[in-house]
């Protein structure tokens, strides 16, 4: 997978566990390397096996850590640019939902090789959405779980959250809109100057 | 429809539209133009008060600006006249007058947003002002990441030219590369041999015929050391104009002695650079180094410096080979400077480390 999920991966490591862990990590999983190039492509199962030595270095089970990933991406103040480019998606928490069906386009037209897992969001019924993610990285569902718990907090809408994965590798993400204007929520600054 | 419903839907379809009457007074604007001017500037007052046509050039008043019906205007606001903003005029109801123009930020959207703090709903839904806000955020995003990774990269190249091996004008060994070699042959105690050679004259060529001159003939040298020597042997350009041989496993020293000659030789007929003959020639200074010496690098290469500098002093164009007498117990004890004639005798320098000047 492209150098900036890797990437994403090592600074969440670092940030949250040190860098003696991930020292640890990419030992563990063989890498040959320990430093991350955002802007450079990897083999696709380098990330699968980064979480695998995650999860063995640290005890914990894979899901959690991808929900954790999907978490930090779009909360660490370092990465503020991830949040506003989601933001972009939508003025409103639902329209950000309906809008990540095309983020894996938005993100190519930012940088033609970053190739994201396939997304489908389907509206079920009012105010309960269904996203379904293939990823060759088996239980990236869990990192939109992450990510959208914090974003929903971002837009003040309270949601409900699940997971499940088919049995064709598809994975499933719920999202059930409990209150969109649960609470006052993040200002989007169009113009704001990032970094 | 009426106006009113006309106005509603112009507000949602162009939030950046003003309606002008006939006679140039604005009587309705959408709400996104409301926010660039201030507050209640708009509605009841002439188009001309608030706005500048700045091109195409000319236009000061309405009926000049009719007449460009459908075509690109530049306009910008009369109280920030370095503002940008795009407009086109179209007649609404042509009996009475009247004309819609409708206003874009076009290129300095990001200007636009940040200095009138607009959010989404500023914008038509179908209008692109988003997406290009997403770009623009996005593109210096990642070529702020890129930008990272190419100074990365340059201090990663930067770091590896200075642990090379290789002199990369003739392709040579590098003075690290040297220093590497000799230090494992002084570690295992075997035999070998170090030549220094300096180019004489070198610095003319340069001086008279330019440093392209000069990197030729450095070149060209190079390539003669290399067919002068053996594949074992290496050979490296230590400084500007100074390449040190070391020369494993030597027979005799008249081995050493023919290589000397001939690099002399070779090196004397002149170079050819685009017509100019630039004429060097070599002094070498030889050290022999005999298998079990407990001699370190740094010796090594100041008896061959010596050796080399009486080679200068003798005129160059000619070898001086260092002999040693701890390393040769049969030979003289007695120390002394041995200055033979040059070419092709080779001059012999004795244990210069213990040198008797008052003998010399």
């Amino acid at each position: 997978m492209h150098g900036l999920i890797n990437r994403s991966v090592q600074n969440y490591v670092c940030d949250t566990f040190g860098h003696d862990v991930w020292g640890q990590v990419t030992g563990s999983a063989d890498l040959g390397f320990t430093e991350i190039e955002a802007m450079m492509t990897y083999e696709d199962d380098v990330t699968t096996r980064l979480i695998d030595a995650l999860s063995l270095v640290t005890g914990r089970p894979r899901d959690d850590l991808l929900e954790d990933i999907g978490t930090y991406l779009v909360s660490t103040p370092k990465l503020e640019g991830v949040r506003r480019l989601l933001r972009f998606g939508g003025v409103t928490f639902e329209e950000f939902l309906l809008s990540l069906d095309d983020l894996p386009d938005r993100a190519r037209l930012a940088v033609a090789d970053l190739d994201l897992p396939e997304l489908e969001m389907d509206e079920r019924a009012s105010g309960c959405f269904e996203l379904h993610c293939r990823s060759a990285v088996s239980g990236f569902g869990f990192v939109f779980v992450g990510m959208l718990r914090v974003i929903a907090d971002d837009y003040g809408a309270l949601v409900l959250l699940d997971h499940e994965t088919g049995k064709n590798g598809i994975e499933k993400v719920f999202i059930t809109l409990v209150d969109k204007d649960f609470a006052q929520g993040r200002q989007f600054d169009l113009g704001a100057r990032v970094g | 429809m009426n106006n009113a419903q006309m106005n509603a839907m112009m507000d949602v379809l162009c939030p950046m539209h003003v309606l002008v009457e006939k006679d140039g007074t604005i009587s309705h604007a959408g709400p996104t133009v409301q926010k660039i001017c201030p507050p209640d500037s708009l509605v009841g007052y002439s188009f001309f008060e608030r706005f500048a046509v700045k091109r195409p050039k000319g236009i000061r008043n309405i009926e000049g600006l009719r007449k460009r019906a459908g075509s690109k205007l530049h306009i910008s606001l009369l109280d920030e006249p370095d503002s940008d903003l795009k407009a086109v005029l179209v007649p609404y109801d042509a009996d009475n007058g009247k004309v819609v123009i409708n206003l874009s930020f076009g290129i300095s959207i990001l200007d636009g947003v940040r200095t009138y703090a607009l959010s989404n709903a500023d914008f038509a839904a179908t209008d692109l002002a988003i997406e290009m806000l997403y770009l623009i955020e996005a593109k210096s995003a990642a070529m702020d990441a890129s930008r990272q990774l190419n100074l990365r990269l340059q201090g990663a190249k930067i770091a590896a030219e200075e642990q090379a091996f290789t002199d990369t004008l003739t392709g040579l060994k590098n003075r690290r590369a040297l220093d590497h070699v000799l230090a494992r042959l002084v570690s295992t105690g075997a035999s070998f041999a170090v030549m220094q050679i300096d180019l004489d004259f070198f610095k003319a060529v340069n001086d008279t015929y330019g440093h392209a001159a000069g990197d030729h003939v450095l070149q060209a040298v190079a390539q003669i050391m290399v067919e002068e020597t053996r594949n074992a042997d290496t050979v490296a350009r230590v400084g500007g104009d100074e390449f040190t041989l070391i020369l494993p496993n030597v027979a005799s020293e008249q081995m050493l002695l023919s290589i000397g000659d001939r690099v002399i030789e070779r090196l004397q007929k002149p170079i050819n650079f685009q017509g100019n003959a630039c004429n060097v020639s070599a002094s070498i200074g030889t050290v022999w180094v005999k298998e079990g010496h407990m001699m370190n690098a740094k010796d090594i290469l100041s008896d061959a410096d010596m050796a080399l500098y009486q080679s200068k002093n003798s005129g160059r164009s000619c070898q001086t080979l260092f002999e040693d007498t701890d390393q040769n117990a049969d030979s003289d004890a007695q120390s002394t400077w041995e200055v033979s004639n040059p070419k092709p005798t080779p001059i012999r320098l004795r244990s210069a480390r213990r040198v008797n000047f008052d003998s010399f």
